[in-house]
């Protein structure tokens, strides 16, 4: 399992747009991706769901990847973070 | 005739005849179904269509509104894929027995229920496009057909609330408008109407479907709609288009042109502005750069002082949305015609010439603190200028200036990154900034003169009252002179001197600021044009 810790700087949050990207690149990977904030969380693959925790601008959340291919999906997922996030 | 008043989300405006649109019958009358399978393949298939028309729907977008408004119909695709979405109608189908629209239906409510409770304006409109996409598969499933597709001349459309979908597929050739009840400015139908240039008004909460048929005017500038209206009513909406058309071909001709008059002589022509929304008419009207933003929509339009992060946000948007181009933040101008209550202010008799703007900052400086920590913050982001309103002495600069540093070593110890490129400048808005402005210039780095203050100040007559009009001459020589006066010291020292008050975009004036000297104008968006056109016709050497 490998996780990182990052702090949204898009001003809208984690809105439609990325967390639909987000999506569907969490889908390219066997590895079960989570998005934690607090108590709440959601699996990267569930739009609805990751738009529901309200993300806001200046959160900090934590990504955590977990599967067999883990290594490959932790540098695509915090990449895709660091750029449109 | 009858008037209605809404709010204008584009300032266009049309005449035509209205079409009301109803909701899409929604009642759903088969609830229960004996065969979950078939239900099962009917949702699949409805979905299928739904997701294929989307995609049509983008393409159609695309080529309308450009990809950043297209982009709605790519994000309802994946709703439409969402796993909890699916699994919900699934569920629903398979363990409660529902029809395939019934399940959309109450699954569409249960996500729409939860983006409507969350505390934020962004996600809340969210909900509408769980009911634009069910709504979708519901048709689908139903086999109907929306009213839209199907209408023949040119309409006002009329509605309650129009969907996304429902907005893009109407054939913009038979639309002249469109007047919702409901409906915010951050709505994509507000988006979308915008970038299709014709007006829109909503929170018309007076129409009725019983005005089906009728003639409607729409004035997209103020946000109001007239019904049956009378002649004169329809001649000024008409007049009012012919200017929009003249001041639209201006726009074209003049757009990429340099200001400079027929001898060579240049200005920077910039635009002023209220709040980080009104950037996009400044880059649409090809301003220079803006020589002045008001950081007061900060503070009205909260309940309490604005956090550093706030305004830091705001500052940054404005700037990056500028590029390269100058951005002259004014710091905060409260007090006088503008009053808020969490700033506990005691009631005046004079509060034009009371306890207002750089006077409250030097007061209470940390309310100024917070101010300049987020705009030096922000002055990374860009090119940044500050300038303080209300000046009259020295010493206030000095202070200022002391403040300024203060804040700047604070940052510096915090490891915070700020702009050393930086211009600081003083409103010229007193006489007596005007008077002393050969001892102010040597302190600081431009003056923008405030040509309203200036006026009511050296006039002693209030602007406000109709009485005063004959004593409010604001062409008359007093004022003038004072700001030729700062303009040469300005220049003695070589520094640079704009004006940012009405009186910038007054074109009977042009020339004289020409022939005075001035570096800068700093106008409200829409008139940057018609400044340019008036520079590009004067001739110095005559």
């Amino acid at each position: 399992m490998k996780q990182f810790e990052y702090t949204i700087r898009d001003e809208i949050g984690i809105h439609a747009r990325p967390a639909g990207w987000l999506a569907k690149k969490a889908k390219e990977y066997s590895s079960t991706i989570t998005v934690t904030k607090g108590e709440k969380s959601a699996v990267a693959t569930k739009l609805i769901a990751l738009m529901g925790m309200g993300i806001k601008c200046g959160d900090t959340v934590t990504v955590t990847v977990d599967g067999a291919d883990e290594t490959e999906a932790f540098a695509d997922i915090k990449s895709f973070f660091e750029s449109n996030l | 005739m009858i008037i209605i008043k809404g709010k204008g989300v584009f300032s266009a405006v049309g005449i035509g005849k209205i079409l009301f649109i109803t909701k899409r019958d929604t009642e759903i009358k088969h609830k229960k179904s004996e065969n979950f399978e078939l239900e099962r393949t009917r949702f699949k298939e409805a979905k299928a269509s739904a997701l294929k028309q989307l995609a049509e729907l983008y393409e159609k977008a695309l080529k309308e509104v450009g990809e950043e408004h297209a982009e709605i119909f790519e994000i309802h695709q994946m709703l439409l894929e969402d796993e909890d979405y699916n699994a919900s109608v699934n569920e629903l189908i398979e363990l409660a027995q529902f029809t395939a629209e019934y399940a959309v239906r109450l699954a569409s409510d249960r996500f729409a229920a939860m983006f409507s409770s969350m505390d934020d304006e962004y996600m809340k409109a969210r909900a509408s496009d769980i009911k634009d996409v069910s709504d979708r598969i519901i048709d689908n499933l139903l086999g109907r057909v929306s009213k839209l597709e199907d209408t023949d001349g040119r309409y006002i459309i009329f509605a309650d609330d129009l969907t996304p979908s429902e907005t893009v597929m109407l054939d913009k050739r038979k639309v002249l408008g469109f007047v919702t009840r409901f409906g915010s400015s951050n709505s994509h139908t507000s988006i979308l109407a915008r970038n299709m240039n014709i007006p829109a008004v909503i929170g018309a909460e007076g129409i009725d479907e019983a005005m089906n048929g009728k003639t409607a005017a729409v004035n997209g500038f103020t946000g109001t709609v007239y019904i049956d209206p009378d002649q004169e009513t329809l001649k000024m909406i008409s007049e009012l288009a012919e200017a929009i058309n003249k001041k639209k071909q201006l726009l074209e001709d003049l757009r990429g042109k340099e200001n400079v008059t027929l001898d060579g002589t240049k200005i920077k022509l910039y635009a002023n502005i209220g709040s980080p929304e009104d950037v996009e008419s400044v880059l649409k009207n090809d301003a220079d750069g803006i020589g002045l933003f008001r950081s007061e929509f900060l503070y009205l339009e909260s309940d309490d002082f604005p956090s550093e992060e706030t305004q830091f946000n705001a500052y940054k948007k404005v700037l990056e949305s500028m590029g390269t181009k100058k951005v002259i933040i004014r710091t905060m101008d409260i007090g006088a015609d503008k009053q808020i209550d969490y700033f506990g202010l005691s009631k005046e008799e004079n509060p034009a010439l009371g306890f207002r703007a750089i006077r409250i900052c030097l007061a209470y400086p940390e309310i100024f603190r917070t101010q300049l920590r987020a705009l030096l913050r922000a002055s990374v982001y860009g090119n940044l200028g500050i300038m303080f309103p209300m000046i009259t002495t020295f010493d206030e600069i000095l202070e200022i200036k002391g403040i300024v540093n203060d804040v700047k070593s604070a940052l510096y110890s915090e490891g915070i990154a700020y702009s050393d490129s930086i211009e600081y400048g003083i409103m010229i808005e007193t006489p007596a900034a005007a008077i002393m402005s050969d001892v102010l210039v040597p302190e600081v780095d431009f003056f923008s003169v405030g040509t309203n203050d200036l006026i009511q100040y050296t006039l002693a007559a209030d602007r406000q009252n109709p009485k005063l009009e004959s004593f409010c001459d604001t062409h008359y020589e007093a004022v003038l002179r004072l700001i030729e006066y700062a303009t040469s010291c300005a220049h003695k020292y070589g520094k640079w001197i704009g004006i940012c008050g009405e009186l910038g975009a007054d074109t009977r004036l042009t020339e004289r600021w020409l022939k005075m000297g001035i570096d800068e104008l700093s106008v409200s968006p829409a008139f940057v044009l018609t400044v340019r056109d008036k520079i590009r016709k004067i001739n110095l050497k005559h």
